[in-house]
């Protein structure tokens, strides 16, 4: 055991620290202030924030770090991605943006797609030049994901798709998707459906955002009518969609960043618990502990199934076994941070005493959808029983 | 960068965990509850000859000088065997303490026996109000012709009655910082004015009261330097906390394992109990409390290992959160085994209790997330 960085990952952190100290000056005030004004997370300013700093580090290499050399990434080793992870954390700048696509999309078309689908999409995909959503769920495929209702219909070179997706993250500012669609009606549900990469700007796909709990809409309805796909936008093979599917669910990160992101929140509570002062109040302090405890928790398991994967181990039953309890971790914070604001937990930002500026509140109502996107706790209950205990399914 | 086990680790594993099925099966640790000395001489010396109570212990006094991560590794598994001996007592508690302040003839003497197998050791710590604070010591040591004078009553001490010599904290003076004034006296358990009754515990562990009626110990006896005894305290404490939190992560994952394997092959309504969410649920949660202690304690074990300025706070995080987690483990494992898990015969209650001994060995969850707001700053 032995937790200490070989030359080259200290000079790589190097490398990044000396990025960060010239480039997140030209960050907007607000991003470090809570008390200036901001542009909502969900509106066009804030999308092209997000594309502006990403092209900043994509334009130093910085984006695509797990990415092959081939396809326009850094190749970087596992730990160089843990490294570039703990210095963005700790220096609390914004990540990149096209998430969905660059840890999901990307690596599926790498992984089942055709070589002309790897040209034509993953270099823009990395640059930000094209955004990317993903369209999986639908109305009656939630938990349920291979219900998908969503039909596709071969007319010569095309197929024409109608159907509904939903929980479309960033479908408004989206070109392309990841979709899941039923082509053979007859085939069992898990082996009708087949994989294709939708143009969102095409005639009779329309995205009608959904507002959600915080008032702001990340999430949109994608509607499908007629839709024309070209065969070439399959990924896999016809009526394998389902795993496919299943393996760009598998693409995880190491967790690191989230990591000292928890650390910053404890940090940040605790902060506003002296400014408040319910510093020296017991049952503060216990729950204050135990938040740190739990975030260590998560932290030091992700090491360990780090490690595994790092000298080529087959994952043991440390790995995946936290996915729900670290969304759960984000709601008990949350929750704790309205807890110790008091009567003051009630202000939304703009108000005025808002606590810094309403960010908190915002927090706190965003965390409630940790449990469910990306399937359900109870769903990764399940999964942990089944897949890392070995319990029966039935 | 490496945060899991090296091949010797996992060899030392598999070892222990052969060496522990054959030579302490339920039946022995059932035996040695109601034994009188409570541990078996011959598996004591058999453990020696494998080189367990030297495992951390430098060559030159009869030890192996493995790291103190190799060491949780071994305990985990005692752990999960239930191993009734004196071994965190004599090795994590007395051991340690005589490698950190001994003098050179103290270690001589006193590992090399320890490391062979020849000598029982304990520390007395608590008094009678439980605590493991500067201020709880209040035991008086009085200096009279080149010796002190030992009297007051030590309590819950671990395996007093097998001992054959004790480290004794007690106060040699009273000043106004309560971690001043503490010195650490080696003591025969035979002097004259010691006083040792064995209590009858929950979980079988042999704890003891020890009375000191103006016991003599000589100056030559003192373990470190007089007044400055506790800074080995509190080093041999964060140790013994990461070392009993390896002995109940291994037991904790013993009690996960085993009811995972109830609930799959237990039948009602026509299937497997483990096919119900309700089962596969609470069993999840275990798991994910069961993979937190081995991860605290892979931690906490390397700041010890590598004398990091963070131990303390790895030993309270692993404390509270082990704590917590093995007791909760218990709690689950008896609710899903049933009837069956409520009885004697099952081997659930004995990880049941022990789970209980070791939440309030040096303080429960409560007590060490105090130490962690303290410790972060809060």
């Amino acid at each position: 055991m032995d937790f200490s960085y070989s030359e080259k990952e200290e000079a790589f952190r190097q490398e990044i620290r000396d990025w960060l100290a010239v480039h997140s000056r030209d960050l907007p005030k607000w991003w470090f202030d809570p008390k200036l004004k901001r542009p909502d997370t969900d509106s066009r300013e804030y999308h092209d924030f997000g594309v502006w700093w990403h092209k900043k580090l994509y334009d130093d290499g910085f984006v695509g770090l797990n990415w092959p050399k081939e396809y326009g990434g850094r190749g970087a080793t596992l730990l160089e991605q843990v490294v570039f992870s703990e210095e963005m954390a700790k220096a609390r700048v914004p990540g990149i943006t096209n998430t969905i696509g660059i840890g999901w999309c990307g690596p599926t078309i790498m992984a089942y797609g055709t070589e002309e689908q790897k040209k034509r999409f993953l270099q823009p995909m990395l640059k930000a030049d094209e955004i990317w959503c993903q369209g999986f769920s639908e109305p009656e495929a939630g938990s349920d994901l291979a219900n998908c209702q969503t039909k596709g219909v071969q007319d010569g070179d095309y197929w024409v798709v109608t159907g509904q997706k939903v929980w479309t993250s960033g479908g408004q500012y989206s070109d392309w998707a990841i979709l899941l669609v039923r082509t053979e009606p007859d085939a069992p549900k898990h082996r009708g459906l087949t994989f294709f990469l939708l143009d969102m700007h095409a005639q009779g796909v329309t995205v009608r955002p959904l507002r959600q709990m915080t008032g702001g809409s990340e999430f949109n309805e994608t509607f499908m009518d007629s839709v024309r796909v070209h065969k070439s936008m399959m990924v896999g093979e016809r009526g394998r969609g389902f795993y496919v599917a299943m393996g760009t669910l598998e693409f995880e990160r190491s967790g690191i960043g989230a990591a000292i992101g928890r650390e910053n929140t404890v940090e940040d509570m605790i902060e506003m618990a002296k400014a408040m002062g319910k510093n020296k109040d017991p049952l503060v302090r216990q729950k204050m502990a135990q938040l740190f405890i739990e975030g260590n928790v998560i932290k030091y398991t992700g090491l360990r199934a780090l490690s595994k994967q790092l000298h080529g181990m087959t994952p043991g039953s440390e790995s995946g076994v936290m996915s729900a309890f670290g969304m759960e971790w984000n709601q008990r914070a949350n929750d704790f941070a309205m807890q110790i604001q008091g009567p003051y937990a009630r202000l939304m930002r703009d108000s005025s005493y808002a606590i810094d500026d309403g960010r908190w509140q915002h927090s706190f109502l965003r965390s409630r959808g940790n449990t469910i996107e990306t399937g359900t706790s109870e769903i990764k209950r399940n999964v942990i029983a089944q897949r890392i205990l070995g319990l029966p399914r039935e | 960068m490496n945060f899991e086990l090296g091949e010797e680790q996992i060899m030392l594993k598999n070892s222990a965990r052969e060496f522990l099925d054959k030579e302490c099966p339920k039946k022995h640790v059932r035996a040695m509850m109601d034994d009188e000395k409570g541990y078996s001489p011959e598996l004591w010396k058999k453990m020696a000859g494998l080189g367990w109570q030297g495992l951390v212990f430098p060559e030159q006094y009869g030890g192996v000088e493995s790291s103190f991560l190799d060491l949780v590794v071994l305990l985990e598994e005692m752990g999960r065997a239930l191993m009734p001996a004196p071994f965190l007592s004599t090795v994590v508690q007395a051991g340690r303490a005589i490698l950190l302040a001994g003098n050179e003839e103290q270690k001589k003497e006193y590992l090399t026996k320890i490391a062979n197998g020849d000598l029982i050791m304990t520390v007395a710590l608590t008094e009678t109000n439980g605590g493991t604070e500067a201020a709880d010591i209040t035991m008086k040591a009085k200096p009279a012709d080149g010796a002190f004078v030992l009297n007051g009553k030590k309590m819950f001490v671990p395996d007093a009655h097998a001992a054959d010599s004790l480290i004794v904290v007690a106060r040699t003076r009273n000043t106004a910082r309560k971690e001043n004034g503490i010195t650490l006296f080696l003591v025969d358990a035979k002097t004259s004015g010691i006083k040792i009754e064995k209590l009858k515990t929950m979980s079988g562990e042999k704890l003891c009261a020890v009375d000191f009626n103006n016991v003599s110990v000589p100056a030559a006896n003192i373990l470190g330097t007089v007044d400055k005894g506790w800074q080995v305290v509190k080093q041999v404490l964060e140790e013994a906390i990461i070392a009993e939190c390896a002995w109940m992560t291994g037991g904790a994952r013993w009690v996960l394992e085993t009811t995972i394997e109830y609930a799959k092959s237990r039948v009602q309504f026509g299937r497997a109990i483990g096919t119900f969410q309700a089962i596969q649920h609470k069993l999840a949660n275990v798991a994910v409390e069961v993979e937190g202690c081995t991860s605290l304690t892979y931690y906490a074990a390397w700041t010890a290992t590598e004398n990091d300025p963070n131990r303390a706070l790895a030993a309270s995080m692993a404390k509270a959160w082990v704590s917590d987690s093995y007791k909760h483990a218990t709690f689950e494992g008896v609710q899903i085994h049933g009837g069956i898990g409520f009885t004697w015969d099952h081997d659930m209650h004995l990880y049941f209790k022990r789970a209980k001994h070791g939440e309030i060995v040096y303080g429960d969850g409560d007590y060490h997330r105090e130490k962690v707001a303290q410790l972060i700053k809060m």
